[in-house]
């Protein structure tokens, strides 16, 4: 470029996207032993049209070709995946380091000295509140003496920090303190993220999304605590002072995206909807061709006005805030984040009559047919068979 | 979603010292720079110019810091220049050799 012309700033350059994501999600299966209310992708039940393991290889060999240096594997439960172990290990080995989601019902002792063995891997167990019953009513019965046997073997092992990572509820958030406790006790990291109305959070998200005073509480919390990794999902929480850590913009479609385990391509892991579905992996060209030449994808990489938010002071800090949690509640994705800190949001919505409904997604199904949105109970191999 | 993460706390950078690339960062050329990634403390670093990118790469050719820089960088960003590489010893981006 010529010299008297500056270079956009790298927020701007990133909110037009990139040649290749800078990380991205992967799910890699949609099989789940747990049905937590709040899954945002709907998990349960395998689909029948999942990656095989040589695909999944291939989409490895993908991300090699386009140097992304990391993959965030979630799912459904990853480690249910007969190849978990060798498709970890191939990512590894050719420097995609993977860090994965699990909610630790598999992880037993033999597998926590396997991930130990691994390098550039980082693990993540699910944990949604620092006490059985508030974990338990969003997770399951019975999985959060699983998540913490699943941390025990870990430490066990020597695998050093792994994360604890949170959703905040507004019945969790009073629950922080005791939560970096836990966390400290096994030298693991602690991690929160934002809890999205997506999956199966569209029918539960009202009932647990911290309320505006949670949420001011939250944000002062995370300020004077650094060290928490928040994956740069509150950023809608910048408007209420100085930034948080992270780039603090939506990066879907632009910088991130998501690769489904039947190999669909959405822009973000949060936004599992047609509308937001670039392509598949399995088309001619893989992954490369579906992130460079979506059409989806291309949009969300144009300007975009500030719609209603346009007047609004905290504009260049929340920019909007988030897209799938504007989509799944059904307000305008040029209006106000659902969660907007000075309340539009809140406004927005009291105004708003049906919002999308729930896919039945891949959740486990009652005798009736429909989708089972309460937690089963969870059962476990006794340690000694581990 | 996660972006960055880890806060690692590296190095004092001095300038008369050698300095290289670290061997567990891996650089992705972008039309602004590049993307830094330290695989130990799995810190995502932006680049942000071309010229850093070169400074930083070739880092190791010289027997400082300071000699890079001369070389490498015009007198009116040095010292623009020296205050980026100490903040990419702060996030062991480069390290002393």
């Amino acid at each position: 470029m010529p010299a008297d012309t500056a270079p956009l700033p790298l927020k701007e350059q990133f909110t037009r996207g990139l040649d290749a994501p800078i990380c991205l999600t992967w799910e890699l299966t949609y099989a789940c032993n747990l049905a937590c209310v709040h899954c945002l992708s709907s998990s349960g039940r395998r689909d029948p049209a999942e990656l095989t393991p040589a695909e999944a290889r291939g989409i490895v060999d993908h991300l090699v070709d386009m140097k992304v240096f990391y993959v965030n594997i979630g799912g459904g439960e990853p480690m249910l995946r007969p190849d978990f172990f060798d498709l970890v290990s191939y990512a590894v080995d050719r420097r995609v380091g993977v860090k994965f989601s699990t909610n630790g019902t598999r992880l037993t002792p033999g597998r926590a000295r396997q991930l130990t063995a691994l390098d550039y891997l980082d693990v993540q167990v699910s944990m949604d509140g620092a006490t059985a019953a508030t974990n338990d009513a969003v997770r399951g019965e019975g999985s959060f003496a699983a998540a913490r046997r699943a941390m025990d073997n870990l430490a066990a092992a020597g695998f050093g920090p792994f994360k604890v990572s949170v959703v905040v509820t507004r019945h969790n958030v009073g629950q922080l303190d005791a939560l970096a406790a836990l966390a400290e006790g096994y030298g693991a990291q602690l991690r929160l993220t934002r809890l999205r109305p997506s999956g199966r959070a569209v029918d539960t998200w009202d009932a647990l999304h911290p309320t505006a005073a949670q949420q001011r509480m939250l944000y002062d919390w995370l300020v004077e605590r650094p060290g928490v990794l928040t994956g740069d999902s509150f950023f809608h929480l910048s408007a209420l002072g100085e930034p948080l850590d992270g780039l603090n913009l939506c990066g879907a479609g632009r910088v991130v995206c998501l690769i489904d385990p039947v190999g669909d391509v959405y822009a973000c892991p949060f936004v599992i909807d047609r509308q937001f579905l670039a392509g598949n992996v399995r088309a001619a060209g893989g992954f490369p061709a579906v992130w460079r030449e979506s059409a989806l994808f291309a949009s969300l990489r144009e300007p975009h006005s500030a719609g209603a938010c346009a007047s609004c002071g905290s504009f260049d800090a929340c920019r909007g805030g988030c897209m799938a949690a504007k989509f799944f509640t059904g307000l305008p994705l040029d209006g106000p984040d659902p969660e907007c800190v000075h309340g539009h949001g809140e406004t927005a919505l009291a105004a708003l009559g049906d919002r999308p409904r729930s896919v039945p997604g891949h959740s486990k199904v009652g005798r009736d047919g429909t989708p089972v949105p309460v937690p089963t109970p969870v059962r476990f191999r006794s340690p000694a068979r581990a | 979603m996660s972006v960055t993460e880890a806060r690692p706390a590296g190095a004092a950078f001095a300038a008369e010292k050698a300095w290289r690339l670290n061997p567990q960062v891996a650089l992705r050329d972008e039309s602004f720079g590049a993307l830094a990634y330290h695989y130990g403390n799995r810190r995502l670093v932006f680049l942000k110019s071309r010229l850093l990118v070169d400074l930083v790469s070739s880092l190791g050719d010289y027997a400082s810091a300071a000699e890079a820089i001369a070389a490498l960088v015009p007198e009116r960003q040095r010292a623009g220049y020296g205050r980026a590489l100490a903040r990419l010893a702060a996030s062991e981006v480069i390290d002393a050799r």
